[in-house]
C-alpha cells in the first residue's frame, strides 16, 4: 500500500505547477522576452519575492514543524547575500580598473590592480586594504561555497552550544535574536570589512555583462528564484513527509517524549537549524543581486521577526502555508509602504497607510495568532475537508455489511 | 536468573529534601516486578533516574551482562540501550496516527540521516500490524491518536514500548483511569511481555498488583521498606504502618 511520494504529498505538484504558470507568465509579460506589460523592476520584485518564499519554508521548517522559534534566519539571509555580494563587487570593480589602467603608459602589475580595486571599495570607509574575509572575493567557485558554507558553520556552532545547554522556547528565541543583534552591530563597524553601513551595492550589475540590459538578467534572475524555490519545496516536502517528519513535529509537540523513544532531539534540531540556515543563504544570495545592495539594515532583528509574522499569517505547519504568508504579506506590505495605496481621509484625520501599515499588520498577526491559528493556508482545509476521507479500505460504518470505502467510490 | 538492571546505594536531594535514600533495587532478565509505597516514596524519581532524566548524587547504576556503568549517558543512549518508559500520564504524539506513533518507535536505526532516508518496508508493517493487533487498535491505525479514548491511548503508548524492543519497561500506573475491562487487557499486555522482557510497574491499586500475580517492592521515603510476593508484603506490620494502615 505503499503510495508514491507525490500521490502522499499532491501539494507538491499543485504547487510546481502554479510557480511554473507563474514564471511562465511573468516571463512573457516581461520587457526582455514578452509584451512588456511588467516593467523590469516589477520582475526584480517578483523574483526577490520568490527569495522570500524560499527563506518563508526555511522558516515553516525550523519554526511551524520543529517548533524552535528561531529569530536569526535573516541574518543567514543577508550573510548569503554579503558572500555573493563580495565576489560580485570584486570582480566588477576590478574589470573596471583594468579598463581605466589600460590607457597607462607602463602596464600595471597585478598588485597595482589589486591596490587599485581596493582603494575603490574601501575608499568609503577610509581605508584601501583588502580585510581578511575577502581573501577568496576573486573566486567565483569558493564565494558560491561560502553562500552555504559560512551560514552553516554559525549555525551549526550556534546551535550546537544552545540545544547541549537545552535552552529551548523563548530563551532560545532571545538567544538567536540576540545573535542577529550582535552581527549586525558588528557589520556597522566601518573596520568590520564589509564597508560598514554602506554595505555592499551595485550588485545587480553582473562582472562582464555590462552589455546585457537588466531587462534580461531581472528575467534570468526570476527563472533561478523560481527554480531554487521549486528544490526547496521539493526538499522540504521530502524532509516533513517520512519518519523524519514525524521525529521533528513529535519534539515540537513533546521533546522529552521523542527524547525517551531513543532519538537524540539535540542532533534533529542541530540538523534542521542548521539546514534551513543554509537554505536561507542560498535564498540571500539569489535576492540581494536583484537588490543591488545589502547593508547591515538587512541583518537587523526586525527582518527576522518578519519572517515570523509571514509565516503565522501563512500558516505553520504547512509548506504552502509558509509560501503563501511570505508572498502575500510582503507584496502586500510594499503596496502600502510604496504609497500606491490611497489615503484615507476621515475628515478630522488622514490615514497614511505608509505610517499606518505596521499598526495594521501588527494587528493582524495578532488576530491570526487568535483567531485563525492555521493562517491564510488554513482556507485549503475548507477545500480538501469536503472530500471524502482516506479510510485506508475500511468500512465507512460501524455495523458489519456497511458500505465499503471501494463500493462508495463507484 | 541473571541480573539486567542493579542500583545500589543511589541517592538523589532536591533542595535538600532527600528523594531517594540509599535505594537498592535489582532486577533479572524476564521478570515482573511490581514498585509500590505512598505518594512521595520516590517511585517517579526512582524512574527518572533509571532513565537518565535525573542524576543522582551518589550510588551505581549498572546495566546488561557487561555491567555498564547508565550515568553519564543521556537519556536517548539510555532509550537506545534497551530501556523503555512509560508515563504517568499518556504521552503520545496527538497529532499523528497510530501508525506514524508506533513507526517513530519501532526498533531501527536512530541517527537523522537513516531516519531522513527511512522508507516503511514491508517487515515494519507487518511489525506494526502485529503491535497494533497485541494492543487491539488494530483498526485504528490511520486514526490520529490524539481522536483515541484515554484507555486507547493508553495501550498506543504501551504498544510504541513494545515496538522499541527494550530489555526492561518502566511502567508508570498504566491502569490509571481504565475501565475495569481495559485493566484487564493491560494485565495480559504486560504479563505477555514480561514473559521475555523485565517489566517494573509502578501502580497505586493493590487490585490491579494482585492481578499481576508478581513479587513487590515497597518504597517509603525514597528507601525499599519491604520486598517480596504480595502476601508477604502486606503482612509485614511496617508496611501496613506506613502506607496500608492509611
Amino acid at each position: 500500500m505503499r503510495k508514491s511520494f507525490f500521490a502522499q504529498n499532491p501539494s507538491v505538484l499543485i504547487f510546481l505547477a502554479i510557480l511554473g504558470l507563474f514564471t511562465l507568465g511573468v516571463t512573457v509579460m516581461s520587457e526582455a522576452y514578452g509584451n512588456g506589460a511588467i516593467s523590469t523592476s516589477f520582475v526584480k520584485t517578483l523574483g526577490k519575492t520568490l527569495c522570500l518564499a524560499m527563506i518563508a519554508i526555511a522558516m515553516d521548517l525550523v519554526w511551524g514543524y520543529t517548533g524552535i522559534l528561531s529569530l536569526g534566519h535573516f541574518a543567514f539571509f543577508g550573510i548569503g547575500g554579503y558572500m555573493i555580494g563580495m565576489w560580485l563587487m570584486y570582480a566588477r570593480t576590478y574589470d573596471i580598473v583594468v579598463a581605466s589602467l589600460a590607457e597607462a603608459p607602463i602596464p600595471p602589475t597585478e598588485q597595482e590592480l589589486v591596490d587599485a580595486v581596493g582603494n575603490q571599495i574601501f575608499g568609503v570607509v577610509g581605508s584601501s586594504e583588502f580585510p581578511l574575509i575577502w581573501t577568496f572575493a576573486d573566486s567565483l567557485t569558493i564565494q558560491l561555497a561560502l553562500v552555504v558554507l559560512v551560514p552553516g558553520i554559525i549555525a551549526g556552532v550556534f546551535g550546537w552550544l544552545a540545544f547541549r545547554s537545552r535552552v529551548t522556547g523563548v530563551y532560545l528565541s532571545i538567544l538567536t535574536q540576540a545573535m542577529t543583534l550582535a552581527l549586525a552591530f558588528y557589520l556597522f563597524q566601518n573596520d568590520s570589512g564589509l564597508r560598514g553601513n554602506n554595505g555592499l551595492s551595485g550588485l545587480q550589475n553582473l562582472p562582464g555583462m555590462d552589455d546585457v540590459p537588466q531587462a534580461l538578467i531581472s528575467v534570468w534572475f526570476l527563472w533561478a528564484s523560481a527554480g531554487a524555490l521549486a528544490l526547496t519545496y521539493l526538499f522540504g516536502a521530502f524532509v516533513v513527509s517520512g519518519k523524519f517528519g514525524s521525529v521533528i513535529r513529535g519534539i515540537r509537540d513533546n521533546e522529552a517524549r521523542v527524547r525517551f523513544l531513543g532519538y537524540s532531539v539535540e542532533t534533529y534540531k542541530l540538523f534542521i537549524f542548521t539546514a534551513t540556515a543554509m537554505l536561507a543563504g542560498i535564498a540571500g544570495a539569489l535576492y540581494y543581486p536583484q537588490a543591488g545592495i545589502v547593508n547591515p539594515a538587512e541583518i537587523a532583528p526586525i527582518a527576522s521577526i518578519y519572517l515570523a509574522v509571514w509565516v503565522a499569517i501563512g500558516g505553520r505547519g504547512r509548506l504552502y502555508g509558509a509560501v503563501i504568508g511570505a508572498i502575500f504579506v510582503s507584496l502586500v506590505s510594499s503596496w502600502f509602504t510604496g504609497g500606491q495605496a490611497p489615503d484615507i481621509n476621515l475628515g478630522f484625520y488622514t490615514v497614511k497607510w505608509v505610517d499606518w501599515w505596521l499598526i495594521v499588520l501588527g494587528l493582524s498577526f495578532v488576530g491570526v495568532t487568535l483567531f485563525a491559528p492555521a493562517g491564510i493556508g488554513g482556507l485549503v482545509d475548507l477545500v480538501t475537508n469536503r472530500k471524502s476521507p482516506d479510510r485506508h479500505g475500511a468500512d465507512l460504518g460501524p455495523d458489519a455489511g456497511a458500505l465499503q470505502e471501494k463500493e462508495a467510490l463507484e | 536468573m541473571s541480573t539486567l538492571l542493579e542500583v545500589s546505594g543511589v541517592s538523589v536531594t532536591f533542595d535538600g529534601f532527600r528523594a531517594i535514600n540509599n535505594l537498592s533495587f535489582r532486577i533479572g532478565d524476564a521478570e515482573l516486578r511490581a514498585i509500590i509505597g505512598p505518594n512521595g516514596a520516590g517511585k517517579t524519581t526512582f524512574m527518572d533516574i533509571v532513565t537518565g532524566k535525573t542524576r543522582p548524587d551518589e550510588g551505581r547504576i549498572l546495566w546488561g551482562e557487561k555491567s555498564q556503568s547508565l550515568l553519564g549517558m543521556n537519556e536517548a543512549k539510555i532509550a537506545q540501550a534497551g530501556i523503555g518508559r512509560k508515563f504517568q500520564k499518556p504521552t503520545v504524539f496527538e497529532e499523528q496516527t497510530v501508525f506514524e506513533n508506533l513507526q517513530m518507535a519501532l526498533k531501527n536505526d536512530r541517527g537523522p540521516f537513516s531516519v531522513l532516508f527511512y522508507k516503511t518496508n514491508p517487515r515494519d508493517q507487518e511489525r506494526i500490524g502485529e503491535l497494533a493487533e497485541e494492543i487491539g487498535l488494530s483498526d485504528q491505525l490511520y486514526r490520529k491518536s490524539g481522536e483515541l479514548s484515554h484507555g486507547q491511548k493508553q495501550w498506543l503508548e504501551i504498544g510504541m514500548l513494545l515496538a522499541q524492543e527494550p530489555r526492561l519497561l518502566l511502567v508508570d500506573e498504566p491502569a490509571a483511569g481504565m475501565t475495569p475491562a481495559e485493566r484487564e487487557h493491560t494485565t495480559t499486555i504486560l504479563v505477555e511481555a514480561a514473559k521475555t522482557r523485565a517489566v517494573v510497574v509502578v501502580e497505586h491499586d493493590m487490585e490491579f498488583i494482585r492481578r499481576l500475580n508478581c513479587k513487590v517492592t515497597v518504597l517509603h521515603e525514597g528507601s525499599v521498606l519491604a520486598e517480596g510476593s504480595l502476601d508477604h508484603v502486606t503482612s509485614n506490620q511496617e508496611v501496613i504502618d506506613v502506607y496500608l494502615g492509611r
